[in-house]
């Protein structure tokens, strides 16, 4: 697809990249101007997609997390992938409440968030491979 | 992230000014923990006026407080958060467990065990 807009970063799975992420998508997403609403939401999807990668794709170890962004008419989208562990179970993780980790305080709601916050969200994961997670969100042109 | 905090009888009131993520819940969690062994206090209001951002892992830290709190009888609320944070804890069912107020004076009533009126 020709995208009217696009861009790639590459981070290092380091937890302070996480607001860098988020910092990212709003600047680049800027030129649409989102309703504040529609902004926090894509932020904060992007924010659980970038967290999952350093904490379950990585396990905190050094590694690289891709973030590309696109939009064409009214439509967002966004894909964040590691080269991880990759999810082993995709179902068991989307559910609410869900958590591979609770000595780690997580709350298992990192897709729930996603899936609330953005309109389609699509997950291609390969034990030992990594994951990546596609996400897309339509928003309010005047 | 900025942190105060200030103790009101038995309550330790968290200002909370920033971004709440994986990163800086983790000194959220450590800040928390260690005012609330030296304050003494049974009870735990987070003020999250100043609060620009939360994720999961704000929720996975509130949660973690509530479970601590629970075992020794405490209470913890949340006052002023914004109104994502907001639509974020009550569709998580964290709301149910740890009530939203919008005045301090809601939130101290009902963490010290008098009427309250929760949003």
């Amino acid at each position: 697809m020709q995208y009217e807009n696009e861009a790639r970063v590459l981070f290092t799975s380091k937890s302070e990249n996480e607001r860098f992420a988020r910092v990212f998508i709003a600047g680049f997403l800027t030129p649409l101007d989102l309703t504040i609403s529609e902004m926090t939401e894509i932020k904060t999807a992007v924010s659980e997609a970038v967290t999952n990668a350093i904490i379950h794709g990585y396990e905190e170890k050094r590694g690289n997390v891709e973030l590309f962004c696109a939009y064409r008419e009214n439509k967002v989208y966004i894909e964040i992938a590691d080269s991880g562990s990759g999810i082993e179970n995709i179902t068991l993780a989307r559910e609410p409440l869900y958590t591979s980790k609770p000595e780690m305080e997580r709350s298992g709601m990192g897709f729930t968030i996603m899936e609330t916050f953005m309109d389609q969200i699509h997950i291609q994961s390969e034990e030992g491979k990594g994951t990546r997670i596609f996400m897309e969100k339509t928003f309010t042109k005047e | 992230m900025e942190l105060s905090f200030s103790k009101k009888n038995k309550t330790v009131i968290i200002m909370v000014s920033g971004e709440i993520d994986h990163h800086t819940s983790k000194e959220l969690r450590w800040q928390t923990e260690s005012a609330y062994i030296d304050m003494s206090v049974k009870n735990i209001i987070f003020h999250f006026e100043n609060v620009t951002f939360m994720d999961s892992s704000g929720i996975g830290m509130l949660i973690g407080r509530y479970k601590q709190l629970q075992s020794i009888g405490g209470k913890i609320s949340v006052v002023s958060a914004n109104e994502k944070i907001t639509e974020i804890m009550q569709f998580s069912g964290l709301s149910k467990l740890i009530p939203l107020f919008d005045t301090i004076e809601d939130a101290f009533s009902y963490t010290e065990g008098r009427e309250h009126h929760a949003v």
